[in-house]
Order: structure tokens, then C-alpha cells, then sequence
């Protein structure tokens, strides 16, 4: 298959794939998207932009997908079925690919609950499987989801979640295949501080010969703080920070805390690079993406 | 009430096939005033099973049993001893007496053999519509008893649209439109000001959209 991506030219070349990722601002200043550009491009090979993170309003992944398109840095633009129905998502995928959106990443979302607006009505017309199946079957049949042979069916590279810390642990490596199944072509996995869990994970998805069949890119997001690798741990739905992390990082002075979090970021890549199955690394610098440069550099990366 | 409809039997079939014994389990509420889950409609189906499975020369036992509300464990009990007797349990509950079977019974295979609908009304003989949608927040007083959250095809709280004609929706024509109904009730009621009232965006999250939901009563754990 000719590359759909320049994300998939690399990693069907064999090669470590990196990617960053772009959270667009809660407004249409679009200089907050130029300066995220600036800081990640030439360091990663494409980029994630948010759907509305955390069910908070921001710019649009699409419209925010398309400026990193201008700026010559290629984007997974991040869609999550919480918003939009079927009709909308087929839609808004076809119009993504006119725009030069080559790379897609299906979820489900966060739960408004979570966000500033939970008054909203959800929507999960259909489930990040199926949004998967949608994307997949538009690129290989032509066709949207009534039949319909489209005029110039989009032909995304497609990318889904994988969380290897949620429970029940059991379940996770059936449904990483049930997304393999689906039609995924790359996983980029929730961030990684349990690195034993993730190991176990590896494993039995290397034993269910997983990743011979879809391209896994390991997540790590660097800790700024004590008090983040807390909050992560508490607050965020599906994230294990295991003690030890988050006494290394209070065992060291509040202004050598970011350092810290680089460094065990740093060891965390270097872990993940020699792990077979593992076919790049995902950073989530979270509002931190000046630290991108520094962690590819040091992780000779670049 | 709960409204529900019957599955189509070769549905039924599909989900016994795989076991032995079964007991139908009626209820007495809701679904018997649908005639889709009572004691008649359960012998009704029984007969119909064993001739189908009879025809196909396959052996199977079914039981017939209906307690008054398999939403309650009190009445719950009674259907013990029958149950314990049977591989599965074909419940003609809604979904909230299937799966308060599967709490109760958490060893027993439970299959639902009817199509649970909505919370709605018998408007006449044989005829039952969608009257609520259980939205947590219940506005009716505004809307002069009609409720347009459940009612309108497009859940539109500030006045029709524009696909409305002769008091019927844009959907199908034998779908009423529910503001036609409201303004002819306000009208009725001299409440036509309430029209000019905006009303802002619902809240959601006391509806299913917002998690399932928990009603706790304090004053009434013991």
C-alpha cells in the first residue's frame, strides 16, 4: 500500500516514529496555533490536535489541523464521537481530507462531566470501534455508511487510543484487538509512568501477535511538578503514577521538579525504544511544548 | 407506564435455543397493561414456543410463571424456586425488571423477550404514545402540560419549526406535532404569553445524558 501519511511512511519504513501534540486554544486566536507550530516543528514527525479535550470548547480539530497543514507540519487531527453524530462525522471526515488531513485519531471522548459545560447532551451516536470502522471503510470500500459510493472517498491513515493502565486489565488486549479488528493502523497509548504494567501489556499483546498487525506508539507525557504527578494520579480518569515516581519527584527541590520530570521522561522513552512492539513514542507535553525540542534531542530522536 | 413490545419470535428461539429449561417470567404492571409481558401474553407465547420447537424436534421444557413486578425484590422472591428449577429465565419485564432479575439472580441466565419502548400512556384501545423521556427536569408547566422535549421530533424548546403543517409533524403524518399541541392548550388555557417566553439552553445533565442515574432517599435508608 503506498503511504498514506507521511506518519505511515515512517513507520512502515521500520523507523522510531515520534509525535507531539497541539491543544488549540479556547478562543480563534490562531497565533496560539503558529506558536505551537513553531516550537514542534522539525522535531516530531506529525502532530495530534485535541477534539475539545476534556469536553472544554476550543478552536475546532479540524480548523486547527488544517493551520498545521499550511505551516507544512503534518497533523492527526483527534475526532471524538461524544459530539457529532454518524452524519457529522462522516462528513466533517471527508471534509478534514479535502483540507490535506491525512491522519485521523478515532475516541470517544471525555465525558462532559468533566468539562466546563456539563449541561451538554452527548451524543455517541456510535462507539470509537465503529468511528474506526467508519473511517476504514470509507478509505477501502468508497463508500459512507449507508452504501453511498463517495465522490473522492477520503483515504486517512487511521489511529486510535489504547489504555494499558484502565481496568479491568484483562480486557485491554481484546480490545486493542477489537480496534486491530476494526480497521486501526496505528495506537497511541495513554501515557506511560507504570512502565511494569505497560511491559505486561506489551507482552501479551506481542503474544497475541498484535503488533505485527498495527503499529504501536508508546505515550509519554513529562511531569512539571510534584503536584502534577499527583493530580494525574487522583484526578485523571484512567492514569496510573505509581509512588515511587511521584517520591522522585518530591524528593527533589521545587525549581529542579520540571528537570526531573524530563529526566524520568527521558528514561521512560529509552525503555520504550528498546521494547519490541513498540514502534515510536507519542509525547504529551501538555501546555508544555517547549519541552518537546529538549526531550527529542536528548532522546536522540531527531 | 412502561411501554414494551414483544420480539419478533424467531428472535425468541435464537436466545432459548442454547438451553433445556426455561422459565417465561410474566410481569404484572406495566408491561401486562401493553399486552406484551403478562400472565396471558406469557401462556400465549409458551404455546407458540413448544409447537416451534416441536416442529423443529427439539426438546425443551418451558415453565410459565408472572409475579406482580419483577422490579421489586419482594415480589422477586416468588419467582425463586421456579428459577433455581431452569437453565435460563425469558423475562417479559422491561429492562429495568430484566436486569433487576440478573441483580437478584446473579448465578441464572436472564434474556429479555420484549422490546422495552418508552414511559408514555394508553391513549385509546390498543394504542399507547411517548409522553416523557425521564429528562430529570420537568418542565410542563410552561408548556401547558405538553411535553415537547419527548413529543417534538427535534426536541425544540422555543416555538415549532418550520416543517409543521395541519397540526402534524414533518416526519411522518401520523405524528402529531407537539407544539401544535401546546399552542391549542396554552391557547385554551389563556396562557399564550408563556410563547413569547425564551427559554435558554436545557440542562442535560440530570438527564441520561449526564451518567446514569441514582435516586437517593435519606430520610428513607434505614
Amino acid at each position: 500500500m503506498k503511504a498514506l501519511s507521511h506518519l505511515h511512511e515512517k513507520l512502515a519504513q521500520g523507523k522510531f516514529a515520534v509525535t507531539g501534540e497541539c491543544g488549540p486554544p479556547r478562543g480563534a486566536n490562531k497565533k496560539v496555533i503558529d506558536n505551537k507550530i513553531k516550537l514542534l516543528n522539525g522535531y516530531v514527525d506529525a502532530v495530534n490536535v485535541t477534539d475539545n479535550q476534556t469536553a472544554i470548547v476550543r478552536m475546532s480539530s479540524i480548523a486547527a489541523s488544517a493551520h498545521l497543514v499550511a505551516a507544512g507540519l503534518e497533523p492527526v487531527m483527534q475526532m471524538v464521537v461524544r459530539d457529532r453524530n454518524r452524519i457529522a462525522i462522516q462528513s466533517d471526515i471527508m471534509g478534514a481530507y479535502s483540507l490535506g488531513i491525512r491522519n485521523i485519531l478515532c475516541l470517544s471522548g471525555d465525558h462532559q462531566n468533566f468539562g466546563s459545560q456539563p449541561d451538554a447532551m452527548n451524543v455517541f451516536d456510535i462507539d470509537s470501534v465503529n468511528l474506526i470502522r467508519t473511517v476504514k471503510d470509507m478509505r477501502d470500500t468508497g463508500k459512507d455508511m449507508s452504501g453511498f459510493d463517495l465522490d473522492g472517498p477520503p483515504q486517512m491513515f487511521i489511529g486510535a487510543a489504547a489504555n494499558p493502565f484502565a481496568d479491568p486489565f484483562e480486557y485491554r488486549v481484546i480490545r486493542l484487538a477489537k480496534k486491530i479488528d476494526a480497521g486501526v493502523d496505528f495506537i497511541q497509548t495513554q501515557c506511560i509512568y507504570n512502565l511494569a504494567r505497560f511491559k505486561e501489556w506489551i507482552r501479551q499483546a506481542n503474544e497475541e501477535g498484535l503488533t505485527q498487525k498495527v503499529y504501536i506508539l508508546g505515550g509519554v507525557t513529562p511531569l512539571r511538578s510534584a503536584g502534577m504527578a499527583k493530580y494525574m494520579d487522583k484526578k485523571v480518569a484512567g492514569m496510573d503514577v505509581p509512588e515511587d515516581i511521584i517520591k522522585r519527584m518530591d524528593g527533589v527541590d521545587k525549581n529542579k521538579q520540571a528537570d526531573e520530570g524530563i529526566k524520568i521522561c527521558l528514561e521512560t522513552i529509552q525503555e520504550l525504544k528498546e521494547l519490541n512492539g513498540v514502534h515510536g513514542v507519542h509525547i504529551m507535553a501538555i501546555e508544555w511544548e517547549d519541552a518537546v525540542a529538549e526531550i527529542v534531542e536528548k532522546a536522540g530522536l531527531k | 407506564m412502561i411501554t414494551g413490545s414483544q420480539k419478533p419470535i424467531n428472535e425468541i428461539i435464537e436466545l432459548i435455543e442454547p438451553y433445556k429449561k426455561v422459565l417465561i417470567l410474566g410481569c404484572g404492571t406495566c408491561v401486562k397493561t401493553c399486552f406484551a409481558g403478562g400472565e396471558d401474553e406469557v401462556a400465549v407465547l409458551a404455546s407458540a414456543l413448544r409447537l416451534s420447537f416441536s416442529k423443529m424436534a427439539r426438546s425443551i421444557r418451558i415453565e410459565e410463571q408472572t409475579i406482580e413486578r419483577q422490579c421489586e425484590n419482594e415480589f422477586i422472591q416468588e419467582s425463586a424456586s421456579g428459577i433455581v428449577r431452569n437453565d435460563a429465565i425469558l423475562s417479559l419485564a422491561c429492562g429495568a425488571g430484566v436486569q433487576a432479575m440478573a441483580k437478584r439472580f446473579e448465578k441464572e441466565v436472564v434474556l429479555p423477550g420484549i422490546n422495552t419502548t418508552f414511559i408514555g400512556i394508553q391513549e385509546g384501545p390498543g394504542v399507547f404514545t411517548e409522553e416523557c423521556s425521564g429528562c430529570g427536569n420537568c418542565e410542563l408547566g410552561t408548556f401547558g402540560g405538553v411535553c415537547p422535549v419527548t413529543r417534538c421530533s427535534k426536541k425544540l424548546l422555543n416555538g415549532p419549526c418550520g416543517g409543521s403543517q395541519n397540526g402534524l409533524c414533518e416526519i411522518d403524518p401520523n405524528t402529531e406535532c407537539a407544539w401544535h399541541k401546546i399552542i391549542e392548550r396554552l391557547s385554551t388555557l389563556g396562557q399564550m404569553d408563556n410563547l413569547k417566553t425564551y427559554i435558554p439552553p436545557k440542562n442535560w445533565n440530570t438527564s441520561l445524558s449526564g451518567g446514569p442515574r441514582k435516586l437517593i432517599r435519606e430520610d428513607h435508608i434505614i
